[in-house]
């Protein structure tokens, strides 16, 4: 079932959105209305849950120390894994961010039969985790050429990187078979037993969304080739406020169905577990230093409480106290 | 307990999902069962009245009715929301898990037992589900599919289960990219659980104690000092030195406190002499508190307000002896509340207390500005770099060291290379174990945060065994034949935890290798080691030449 109603869920989407592509009515609606819907929702949702998360405290610096900590000048300090200094964090910040260092510690751990436990290196995660994310990023990025015009150096640069290997007309860029293929290495592991386990609904349905979004870009840009004029013209129309209705009309049903999954990506992103890509900047194990005995760190909630002062102990214990020839505040 | 070899057979012949056996059920439907050997005792009421805790009572997780409050749904919803309202890291560990999976086969718990529910991100789950159900529009409109489900009896009891099922020993968070913390999963967890008087006696016992006495076993202020005064005599027996610690003395340059198990319980108390060695062979101008007994904080197994109560006690006896400084043992749990917590909590610190400065060798411990309490490996590696110890390496030649990163000062610390340097200058040989279980991806003994508690002997002995397994492996390849650690529940749990898995590995505070090495002034000849034992009968016993010569 988490798997079959999150399937269906995507095929529905889709079937919503080509009979929608199909009159000519309701293409205001998927090309113009929904977008900028989807817009907003992503960007006050986005918003709202960093706000939602900022508003409560941290009370306590915890992070998880991965190397040695700053103690004395001759005992080499790991300023990136125990960082000590704001630059340490921000060391240890991007490389997480950027370059998954967590995951890239992944081992695999197994129960022989006597009870031995024996490690291996288990860097696929990492590097499906890496190829899909940066695919994304890049892909993404491509995109930009059709939000402006002219088409910025910047875009141009990036696709003769991603084209680099020209092996098809048109160019074929590394990054749509990278964003297919870590995506698919993401959701095929979710098949495999232990992972299938742990996976829900909400794991599997933006796995089959972005691959529908990547079939269907894939689609238009080798198999069935679009009108790349009159969809640019659509972008341009929603990004200047004035929607083409012509261009609009004259580009086909993938375009639609495309373009309606993208929004119902980004306005899922805000209120699912997509939004670790803001919580990691907020995590307390990583974004804080290990400083914690030189400089003090403030909880703003730190509440009064009644200790059991020595003045109760002794109390308590005066006799036996001074029996024992123990000092006393008080005789 | 069950045989060894029975639970190695139990381990291989049970299907588990961690070797690849799916499981009938979805956790969500599995039942709770307890069943002796798998849950630890209740909190009595007694201690918990003593401590003003919400509705304490007898009962036992075992009956069907745990007497629980009338409105406890409330009290749940109402605790979890005001946890959420001041705990940043409750939130983004609730919202953003991406169920990679990664920490799976990191804990412990997972591996020994192959209980699916032992897996960190399901142990999340287990109140991420809750969460999602009382505070997410998703979890509210999508209910089971955005995996929501409702507070039920059962999820208290399955919380119960399995949030005293995790030692907080933080490796988890090691791997995950997002750096959820599962202990602070469990914190929350248990947090919750106790405003519903839902407790284990192993925490709440101590903690009452320590607060009532200060020490954990509850023991008196003369009784205490008694007991170190006769491990003095202990000292003098085999040494020929007099030991004359103080307790309780105003105007004493550094207060001494570590956790009061190196006070009572073998092989604890060696350390406790050889920290008195070791601070007789400097000269250092220490006391002792009766007061402030207990390092170990009962606390951190409870709840937020617990830890600070109890790790209150430092400062107030450290301001009222009017001290410089506080130096600490070896303990772990103890030094994720000093270096994580004590400054926020109880801090900043008054009296006559400043920036902690080794009175032998001049170094400022900077890294210990604010807190002013220093780690006695940290002091010890000063003191050996600065060559102010007179040592006799070969004094512990029939030791074969190996070290056990305890999960606090490793993953919440960082205190790697300082226990290490300690060891190879007072031992002749040193052993790692592998990579993946020491420093930060070090494993618990099995009995962190409270759980080392004898009911549960069977499932310790299951989470104990990665690091055991390590143990095993330098044992047989470069004969290790010493465990050494700097904790106390260490000393406490790896000795059983060895004795079943790897017998003749015997488990040592760092610190008592200190003393073995260490040559004192006015020493007499030592024929026994602080354990009493014959070195001659030592060595033979072990198979290494004994040569009178060496010490």
């Amino acid at each position: 079932m988490k798997i079959i109603v999150p399937f269906f869920t995507v095929l529905a989407l889709i079937l919503i959105a080509y009979l929608g592509a199909g009159s000519d009515n309701l293409k205001t609606l998927f090309g113009v209305v929904i977008p900028y819907v989807a817009l907003v929702v992503f960007i006050l949702g986005f918003i709202n849950r960093i706000f939602y998360w900022a508003r409560s405290p941290v009370p306590f610096r915890i992070p998880t120390t991965c190397g040695q900590q700053k103690s004395m000048p001759w005992i080499k300090q790991d300023k990136i894994d125990n960082p000590s200094s704001l630059l340490g964090v921000m060391g240890r910040m991007a490389l997480e961010v950027l370059l998954f260092r967590s995951l890239f510690r992944n081992t695999k751990a197994e129960l022989g039969a006597d009870g031995s436990i024996a490690y291996g290196s288990a860097k696929w995660l990492w590097l499906g985790g890496i190829v899909f994310h940066y695919s994304f990023l890049v892909v993404i990025l491509r995109h930009y050429r059709f939000f402006v015009d002219p088409v910025p150096s910047f875009v141009v640069l990036l696709e003769n990187f991603d084209g680099f290997f020209q092996i098809m007309l048109p160019t074929f860029y590394l990054t749509s078979i990278g964003l297919l293929a870590g995506a698919t290495y993401l959701l095929l592991r979710r098949f495999t037993t232990q992972i299938k386990y742990i996976s829900q609904p909400a794991d599997y349905f933006p796995l089959f969304l972005i691959l529908s979004i990547a079939i269907t870009g894939i689609w238009m840009r080798y198999i069935d080739r679009q009108d790349i004029v009159s969809i640019k013209a659509v972008i341009q129309g929603l990004v200047s406020f004035s929607p083409n209705h012509e261009a609009m009309l004259a580009v086909g049903a993938t375009f639609y169905i495309h373009i309606f999954l993208v929004c119902i990506l980004a306005m899922y992103f805000p209120f699912s577990k997509l939004m670790h890509f803001g919580g990691i900047f907020l995590s307390p194990t990583r974004n804080l230093a290990s400083n914690n005995r030189e400089i003090r760190h403030i909880n703003p909630w730190n509440p009064d409480i009644k200790i059991r002062t020595y003045e109760e102990y002794e109390e308590e214990f005066r006799d036996k106290m001074k029996q024992a020839s123990l000092p006393l505040e008080k005789e | 307990m069950a045989k060894r070899e029975e639970l190695i057979k139990n381990l291989d012949e049970t299907p588990s999902l961690l070797k690849g056996n799916s499981p009938a059920k979805s956790w969500m439907d599995e039942p709770v069962i307890f069943d002796q050997g798998s849950y630890c005792y209740s909190s009595k009421a007694k201690s918990l009245e003593y401590l003003n805790f919400p509705n304490p009572r007898e009962w036992t997780p075992e009956e069907e009715d745990w007497k629980l409050p009338e409105n406890w749904q409330e009290i749940i919803h109402n605790a979890f929301k005001e946890r959420l309202d001041k705990y940043r890291s409750l939130k983004i560990f609730m919202d953003v898990c991406v169920r990679c999976g990664a920490c799976a086969d990191k804990c412990h718990f997972f591996l020994g037992t192959g209980d699916p529910k032992n897996m960190p991100v399901v142990r999340a789950e287990l109140l991420r589900s809750i969460y999602r159900n009382d505070f997410t529009m998703v979890g509210k409109l999508l209910k089971g599919y955005a995996g929501a489900r409702k507070l039920t009896v059962n999820v208290i009891k399955e919380w119960f289960k399995y949030f005293f099922q995790c030692s907080e020993c933080r490796r988890c968070s090691v791997y995950c990219p997002y750096g959820i913390d599962t202990a602070e999963i469990t914190m929350m967890g248990r947090e919750l659980l106790n405003e519903l008087g839902l407790s284990t006696n192993w925490i709440m016992d101590p903690a009452s104690n320590c607060n009532r006495t200060g020490n954990h076993l509850g023991l008196e202020p003369h009784t205490y000092k008694g007991t170190l005064e006769s491990l003095c005599e202990d000292v003098e027996d085999i040494t020929g030195v007099t030991l004359n610690p103080t307790f309780n003395r105003k105007g004493a340059e550094i207060l001494f406190i570590t956790p009061s198990g190196d006070a009572f319980a073998d092989p604890g108390i060696y350390t406790m002499m050889a920290y008195m060695m070791l601070f007789e062979h400097i000269g250092l101008d220490y006391t002792i508190s009766t007061y402030a007994s207990e390092g170990g904080n009962f606390g951190l197994f409870n709840s937020s307000y617990l830890m600070k109560k109890l790790n209150a006690k430092m400062y107030h006896e450290a301001e009222r002896l009017g001290v410089k400084w506080i130096l600490g043992g070896e303990c772990g749990h103890m030094w994720r509340v000093v270096h994580q917590y004590m400054d926020t909590m109880n801090g900043p610190t008054g009296g006559k207390m400043e920036l902690p400065k080794n009175p032998l060798t001049g170094t400022v411990f900077q890294n210990a500005a604010s807190t002013k309490m220093v780690h006695i490996s940290e002091f010890t590696a000063d003191l050996i770099k600065h060559n102010k110890l007179k040592l006799d390496p070969s004094r512990n030649n029939h030791i074969i060291p190996t070290f056990h990163d305890s999960c606090n000062p490793a993953r919440a610390m960082g205190m790697l290379d300082e226990p290490r340097y300690v060891i190879k200058n007072v031992c002749n040989s040193f052993y790692d174990m592998p990579e993946n279980t020491i420093r930060e991806q070090t494993y618990c003994c099995g009995g962190g945060s409270g759980l080392n508690t004898n009911e549960i002997m069977d499932l310790r002995m299951l989470g104990g065994l990665p690091r055991a397994n390590a143990v095993k492996y330098v044992h047989e390849k470069h004969g290790v034949n010493t465990l050494v650690c700097v904790c106390a529940i260490d000393r406490a749990t790896l000795p059983p935890l060895m004795d079943y898995w790897v017998p003749k590995v015997e488990v040592s505070g760092l610190t008592e290798l200190v003393a073995n090495a260490l040559v004192m002034e006015g020493e007499s000849d030592r024929e026994e080691d602080l354990r009493e034992r014959e070195f001659e009968e030592l060595y033979e016993e072990r198979g290494i030449p004994y040569n009178k010569g060496d010490e």
